[in-house]
């Protein structure tokens, strides 16, 4: 299958681990991935910001860019898939231009989060991944509630070999990041986020794992900050791996990048 | 969605009643999370009454039909809502009750000060109302020379202790039992000196407090859960006995109530009976329903008024998308489950109504009037994690009214914010895939920061916020764009 990737822009600038792996994996699993260059931000954080005026453009770019490129998009991230199935439409009524909201209706109706594209679209749960790790899942607000992928990352991860799960206590509630959440309102990010971390830590996985970088760099900037040796690691890396190219758990906040 | 006409629609004014605090939300927050007794507290009441909703809930199979059946009664009832009100005030007229309009919170303390005043009493006893304490009638009544006694048990401890409520079900979930029985000690005239903080002690001493007060008051005020149009019947739902009390004993009743809480038809109660003690205390049924239609001769209160009060809900109609919110049936599950509200509190929001549900109702009841506007403040406090609107059981989509009322503060800004002029940048930034990768070697200057693997603070102050508590990686050496062109030949 040909699959247009949304590589996020926090995963392009800043952490461009997370879609490297979705490229490596999709290639590995036999399908033909593309990646529209001209793409930059789906307009997230200012649409849940409150700018809905200034996200205009952003989701008119976006249905540009991507409309054409392929039958399927894939997004390594919950919230950037939500953004676009729940609230691009939304922006562009509001800007008032149907047309442009019926495209990004028809654009969200084959764009999908990761765990969504390999489970429902591709119908795979083993990718053949192997990471002998002891790993805990995090599933971020996006991902669980507005997207509903429900167990399908669990699935995901517990085809791979060699890799222990372990379940994080009050996996459901939020880390605490929130987009600018985590700076306008620090403290009870921090305050939530503390709650997150001590529970991760009670599991102790080697690694927290998700569907989400920006949900990642949150709960990894906090477990780096306490220097509590627990690594963040995107999903996609995780199914990325394997016996011959196994990919160690150093990822995010690592001394040795 | 139709939209309904009331001409001009007032918001609420700000020197009456309880809809704006004096602080920020995140100035207010930074006091109750260094209040570890408070976290305490609320951890530990908001996880208990989840537990027993997530139990309740749990049993009963037809859970969603019965949330959406109540979401299409509340969006009929704010589409024909003109029409609802005038059909009650005829059947309420009929059954010998007086109706009452008031435009504010002002209007309608007047109004009720003055009919305590006709029947000459000095005193009243009050069942657990959010109206009221949005209206701040108690403060009005107190000025007019009239006590007014809460008779709930929670909204006793916290007028007893000149606090405010923090939560709508449980106003005084922020107080443990030892603060209450030293609440009780020191504010209770004739209570056991040796009282202990045993919940069903503490409730005896309640009870004591206020058999007398009920036996000798001759006015009730109450508020109202549900309202029948077409049958003129009231309905107040608690778990205590004290409405009950409040509502048959004395021989004039006068209930609040805030004009969005109709229903068409007696039937619908079957409805919302089931979704709200559910949804609110976790149990199957509450304890006490009370209804009543008009007055009925030589039984309970010989004299009923019912008071609408508007008090800025016109202006929450006329949004398409904030109606919504007028929806609420006051059952507090959106504020057991968000993250926010456990760990801030009830008082952080400064608006009488915490909690999701608070922040996206009242910036809508009072308006945001610019970018200083503490109201403002309370749609961003929240992650948008969604929790609220799983638990609404009338399926208040609260994290896109959080959105919209976000965009509400930044069309109240009079002039550009830094932040405003920060997203214009990014946006702009954004838009364009040349000047985006420009931006992505500017992101790279960072690496600069974070030789040592990590970056552990960056000057300005809205990285100190991130800094705070979280370390950011260093950026990559390669962009995902460079790799790809290096490993991919470009797209």
């Amino acid at each position: 299958m040909r699959i247009a990737l949304v590589a996020t822009c926090l995963g392009d600038a800043m952490f461009p681990q997370a879609p490297r792996a979705t490229v490596e994996l999709l290639e590995r699993l036999g399908h033909e991935v593309v990646f529209p260059a001209e793409q930059t931000c789906c307009g997230q954080a200012h649409v849940n910001t409150g700018y809905l005026d200034m996200a205009l453009p952003l989701v008119r770019h976006h249905v540009d860019v991507f409309t054409g490129a392929a039958d399927v998009v894939v997004a390594p991230s919950g919230s950037c898939v939500g953004c676009v199935r729940h609230q691009h439409a939304m922006v562009a009524r509001r800007g008032g231009d149907e047309g442009l909201a019926r495209a990004a209706e028809d654009l969200a109706g084959r764009t999908y989060e990761l765990s969504e594209l390999l489970v429902d679209v591709l119908g795979v749960t083993d990718v053949g991944a192997y990471y002998p790790h002891r790993v805990t899942y995090h599933p971020t607000c996006h991902s669980l509630r507005m997207l509903r992928v429900g167990d399908k990352p669990l699935r995901l991860l517990r085809a791979v070999r060699g890799l222990t799960l372990t379940e994080l206590p009050d996996a459901e509630v939020c880390c605490g990041f929130g987009g600018t959440f985590a700076v306008k309102n620090a403290e009870t990010s921090t305050a939530m986020l503390a709650d997150k971390m001590a529970n991760v830590l009670s599991t102790h996985a080697e690694v927290c794992t998700a569907g989400d970088t920006s949900c990642l760099m949150h709960i990894g900037g906090g477990l780096s900050r306490l220097r509590s040796g627990v690594r963040t690691v995107h999903l996609a890396e995780i199914l990325a791996s394997t016996e011959d190219a196994p990919r160690v758990p150093d990822a995010i906040m690592s001394e040795a990048r | 969605m139709t939209t309904t006409d009331l001409g001009m629609p007032t918001v609420a004014s700000d020197p009456h009643g309880h809809l704006r605090g004096t602080e920020t939300f995140p100035v207010a927050a930074h006091r109750a999370l260094a209040d570890t007794q408070l976290r305490q507290n609320l951890g530990h009441a908001t996880r208990t009454i989840r537990a027993k909703r997530a139990a309740v809930v749990g049993e009963v199979d037809d859970w969603e039909e019965l949330r959406r059946a109540g979401e299409c009664l509340k969006a009929d009832v704010m589409a024909r809502l003109p029409e609802l009100l005038e059909q009650l005030e005829a059947s309420v007229t009929a059954r010998g009750g007086v109706v009452h309009w008031a435009r504010d919170a002002q209007e309608a303390n007047r109004i009720v000060v003055d009919l305590v005043r006709q029947t000459g009493a000095d005193e009243v006893v009050k069942v657990k109302s959010m109206a009221t304490q949005e209206t701040g009638l108690n403060e009005a009544l107190g000025e007019a020379g009239i006590a007014a006694l809460e008779t709930d048990l929670a909204e006793l401890i916290v007028q007893l202790s000149d606090d405010r409520p923090s939560h709508f079900l449980v106003p005084a979930i922020h107080r443990n039992r030892s603060e209450i029985r030293d609440i009780f000690l020191r504010e209770m005239p004739d209570v056991d000196p040796d009282l202990t903080d045993e919940p069903r002690k503490l409730a005896m001493a309640a009870r004591a407090h206020l058999r007398r007060k009920f036996l000798s008051a001759t006015v009730g005020i109450s508020g109202v859960n549900f309202a029948v149009a077409d049958s003129g019947t009231i309905s107040v739902v608690e778990s205590e006995g004290n409405g009950r009390m409040c509502l048959t004993l004395p021989d004039t009743l006068i209930t609040v109530m805030g004009v969005e809480k109709i229903v068409p038809t007696w039937s619908d109660l079957e409805v919302f009976l089931q979704l709200l003690p559910r949804s609110s205390t976790g149990e199957r049924m509450n304890p006490y329903t009370s209804t009543w239609s008009g007055v009925t001769p030589g039984d309970g209160p010989q004299t009923f008024h019912l008071v609408l009060l508007d008090n800025g809900r016109s202006n929450v109609l006329a949004s398409p998308d904030g109606r919504q919110a007028l929806h609420c049936i006051r059952c507090s599950a959106c504020l057991n489950v968000c993250p926010v509200y456990e760990r801030a509190g009830g008082h952080a929001y400064g608006s009488i109504y915490p909690g999701p549900i608070g922040a996206v109702l009242s910036p809508q009841l009072t308006g945001i009037s610019g970018p200083d506007d503490v109201n403002a403040s309370l749609p961003y406090a929240s992650s948008l994690c969604g929790a609220c609107f799983d638990a609404c059981p009338v399926r208040i989509d609260i994290p896109h009214l959080l959105v919209q009322q976000r965009a509400a503060a930044i069309d109240a800004h009079t002039r550009p914010t830094a932040q405003d002029v920060a997203m214009r940048a990014a946006a702009a930034a954004m838009a364009t895939p040349g000047r985006f990768s420009l931006a992505e070697r500017v992101v790279k200057l960072g690496r600069l920061l974070g030789r040592s693997g990590r970056i552990r603070s960056v000057p300005g102050p809205g990285a100190a916020a991130w800094f705070g508590a979280r370390d950011m990686p260093p950026p990559p050496a390669e962009t995902f764009r460079e790799w790809w062109a290096r490993t991919r030949g470009g797209s």
